[in-house]
């Protein structure tokens, strides 16, 4: 196989102890900054670029490409253990992973999400490296209607996460979506719910929402019930996974990476939605849904997954098109323009040796990674056995730090108490936060998508439904809508025949 | 962990501090990483440090929001900072109009205009429109029924330039069916998957897809043809008998109320870097267009463009016909 020999060339420039050294430099880098909300990989990058330009592109873009992935295993770290999910890809890790820190099960989600990113990783780069001029293909004709009805089906799918309460549920989703609204209508240019703030005109970033949301509103709870309630140590767990533990992360780390793979690779797919599609499904699927909420580690293992394939999906549109899809896309394109090489179709044989090297230190990053990783778990575990009044004060912290670093304006942080006072207000009346925070994410999406596709036809509705895609899409809704109350009933019937057959074998003892 | 990422934000603060620190400047992107301000601010900057021109450091920061007129507000609040440049452009222009700052670029201390940048017309390959006559008579005769589509939101260069256009062939702005685009990528895959007929846009982004023959550019926006293996044999607007010139231009500005004297130590500096061979190279590697001017040429030149900006928003309702 030709493109086997190719990749096989590419890992043995890869493995000279100069680039093996950036790799490393590079996946350090973007820990880190995947660690800090608010400044991302696309910013890295961009500082380095100048620090770059001595070295040459092989070289540069080994490292990029280091910061990169390592970036995204920075944002599940924070998520994991400090609720403070970096970038807008990890949120939906937060959710069930804090939830699991918090019952001392912190090294296994960690371990889950290293292990999942580097299966994704790896199943990702590797798809990349053989279908990626194909699957570019492909992904051109997925448009506007097709992501919307995709959209719809993550709207439909909130419905499993609405929490006991519909009533609250549909609460938060509505608070979310009114969040989503703030900003300019970049149709009219007709300005809402901005109060004239100039900085809300851009809309407001989703890593504020969930940082004000979940790590602020959460110290503000716990600090407002310090008095009332006696402080409860954090258990520390088993260093490791457990056979338990693989057993219900191998499927989710597949699964998120099916899902994330085509979003990444779809221009403007973004990794949220193919976090929370995953996070919607691994709750429908398991047999373990009531542990949802409570630290289910399927909620981990199949987010971390998705996200990690969507940054893998990227490249795609990247090597095969010249596209830039992400901001840290483009300023790696940015970079290679820098370097006078001309990103476009043919760079992949033009610049053969520069895709192959840059596609097999995707795979040396990711593998380093995971060695970095994963014995790296059970010690930031360790960190949350400081005492929580101190805990959450470097969560503070470090939250604002994040907020101030996005833009440098404390406006910002303003924001951040400001969420993080709805976050506490959510908490005292029982407002589920996963249903608002999706409100957030999915409302700006699903309408930009929908007046995209409505701008091009003029208006006319019938174009939600000219792509093959959404069509599909709007019949598995459909399916699921239909079959959801059928699979209630026949559970329950199934539910009583094992109670029966239960109690019958109880009986014949 | 909270030490690494203090020393990242040290990191992204700054660099190694040398020399005198009065000789320090701040340049604000007002755009984020990777986008052309960014580019045009850093390349510029890149060169300044590298000769050590101004003897201080230079730290560029990134500020965000509403297409430029956030920086375009903050700017204007840092009346007399005689240590502060900021890239800008036309789509800066076109913001603080859509994002209503009443802030006029010209009243803060023009600087230099560094580049221009010529918008090009791009089909798909397979497109019935060979040239750019066959597409104008197709859009005089439905101009509500053709979609096009531009990388940038109302107010910005790919707006405005098929605005422009449609107004010079004789077609009413409010009839063009324009698909906003987040970018250049977004909107070179709705060309190539066929979503919309026509793109306008910058071509640096876009000149791979041309040599590779999945686009096809009708026309370039410019006073002459662009440089260069795959674009020279684009026609200008001009040749089809259009009556349109329209460039895309970045600058730098310093905030009002600075001295006449730090001024002109400003443009010294810009006018070294701009002579410079580094800085040749970099119009080269980006395939920019060397656009040179300086202070009170530079400050004509914005009063001009910024009421270009304002007839054509007017033209569409963007913007009120008494602002």
């Amino acid at each position: 196989m030709d493109n086997l020999d190719l990749l096989w060339g590419g890992l043995q420039t890869a493995v000279t102890p100069e680039h093996l050294l950036y790799a490393a430099i590079g996946v350090l880098l973007g820990t880190f900054v995947g660690v800090l909300p608010g400044i991302g990989p696309a910013m890295a990058v961009a500082l380095l670029i100048p620090v770059t330009f001595t070295l040459d592109p092989t070289s540069a873009f080994i490292m990029f490409a280091g910061i990169y992935y390592g970036g995204m295993y920075g944002g599940s770290t924070t998520s994991i253990l400090l609720n403070t999910p970096g970038e807008s890809a990890s949120v939906m890790t937060a959710i069930e992973g804090n939830k699991m820190a918090r019952k001392g099960r912190a090294a296994q989600a960690l371990a889950t999400a290293a292990i999942g990113s580097f299966v994704a990783g790896t199943v990702g780069t590797l798809l990349v490296a053989f279908f990626a001029p194909a699957l570019a293909d492909v992904a051109v004709e997925i448009g506007a209607p097709s992501y919307f009805a995709i959209m719809v089906l993550a709207l439909v799918m909130t419905t499993t996460v609405l929490g006991s309460s519909p009533l609250r549920g549909y609460v938060g989703l509505f608070l979310g979506l009114s969040v989503g609204l703030v900003g300019l209508d970049l149709n009219t240019g007709q300005q809402r719910l901005t109060m004239g703030v100039p900085q809300l005109i851009d809309r407001i970033d989703i890593v504020v929402v969930a940082v004000g949301i979940f790590a602020l509103g959460e110290a503000l709870w716990v600090a407002a019930h310090l008095r009332r309630s006696p402080m409860r140590v954090t258990p520390v767990g088993r260093p490791w996974m457990g056979r338990d533990d693989w057993r219900r992360s191998w499927k989710p780390w597949l699964r998120g990476t099916a899902f994330g793979f085509p979003f990444g690779a779809i221009p403007a797919g973004g990794a949220e939605i193919p976090t929370f599609l995953s996070y919607a499904t691994e709750r429908r699927l398991s047999r373990n849904s009531d542990e949802f909420g409570h630290g289910a580690i399927e909620g981990v293992a199949g987010p971390e997954a998705a996200n990690n394939a969507s940054a893998a999906g990227m490249f795609v549109p990247m090597l095969a098109l010249g596209l830039p899809v992400t901001a840290t896309a483009s300023v790696m394109l940015a970079a290679l323009q820098g370097y006078g090489i001309q990103p476009g179709p043919q760079l992949m044989s033009d610049q053969s040796d520069l895709v192959w090297t840059l596609l097999a230190s995707l795979l040396i990053g990711n593998a380093m990674l995971l060695v970095l990783n994963l014995p790296l778990a059970p010690l930031w575990a360790r960190l949350l056995r400081i005492p929580r009044p101190q805990l959450y004060a470097g969560i503070l912290f470090f939250a604002c730090l994040g907020a101030y670093a996005t833009n440098l304006d404390p406006f910002d942080v303003g924001l951040l108490v400001v969420f993080g006072l709805i976050g506490l207000m959510m908490r005292r009346f029982g407002i589920p936060v996963l249903p608002f925070i999706l409100g957030v994410i999915l409302g700006p999406l699903m309408e930009s998508k929908l007046r995209e596709a409505l701008a091009i036809s003029g208006g006319d509705f019938s174009v939600l439904l000219d792509e093959p895609l959404a069509i599909a899409t709007y019949a598995l809704i459909a399916v699921l809508v239909v079959a959801r109350p059928v699979f209630a009933v026949i559970n329950r019937k199934e539910h009583d025949e094992t109670d029966r057959s239960h109690d019958e074998e109880l009986v014949e003892r | 962990m909270l030490a690494g990422a203090c020393a990242l934000v040290l990191l992204t603060g700054c660099g190694v501090t040398r020399g005198d620190d009065t000789k320090d400047l701040d340049m604000w992107i007002p755009n984020s990483p990777g986008g052309g301000y960014d580019q045009t601010g850093r390349a510029a900057v890149g060169v300044l440090e590298r000769d050590d021109v101004t003897g201080g450091n230079i730290q560029v920061t990134n500020i965000l929001g509403a297409g430029g007129s956030v920086a375009m507000s903050r700017l204007f609040g840092e009346e007399g900072n005689e240590h502060l440049l900021m890239t800008i452009g036309l789509g800066v222009v076109g913001s603080t109009y859509s994002f209503a700052v009443d802030s006029r670029p010209q009243d803060a201390t023009p600087i230099a205009q560094l580049i221009e940048d010529q918008e090009g017309v791009l089909v798909p390959a397979d497109s019935p429109y060979k040239t750019i006559d066959d597409f104008v008579e197709a859009w005089k005769k439905d101009p509500g029924g053709i979609a096009v589509g531009g990388g940038s939101s109302p107010g910005g260069p790919d707006h405005l330039f098929p605005m422009q256009l449609a107004k010079a062939v004789g077609i009413d702005p409010r009839e063009v069916r324009y698909v906003s685009y987040d970018g250049g990528g977004p909107l070179t895959s709705a060309l190539l998957g066929n979503k919309i007929q026509v793109g306008f846009s910058g071509l640096g982004e876009f000149e791979g897809q041309i040599e590779a023959g999945d686009l096809r550019a009708l026309a370039v926006s410019g006073e002459e043809r662009l440089e260069g293996e795959t674009v020279a044999d684009i026609p200008t607007l001009q040749e089809s008998d259009i009556d349109l010139v329209f460039t895309n231009w970045r600058g730098v500005l310093a905030p009002p109320g600075i001295s006449d004297k730090r001024k002109q130590e400003l443009i010294d500096y810009l006018t070294e870097m701009h002579d410079s061979p580094e800085w040749q190279q970099a119009l080269e590697d980006n395939g920019w267009i060397d656009a040179f001017h300086t202070g009170d040429d530079f400050e004509k030149f914005l009063v001009a463009e910024d009421e270009r900006v304002a007839t054509t928003l007017k033209e569409l309702d963007l913007i009120d016909h008494d602002a």
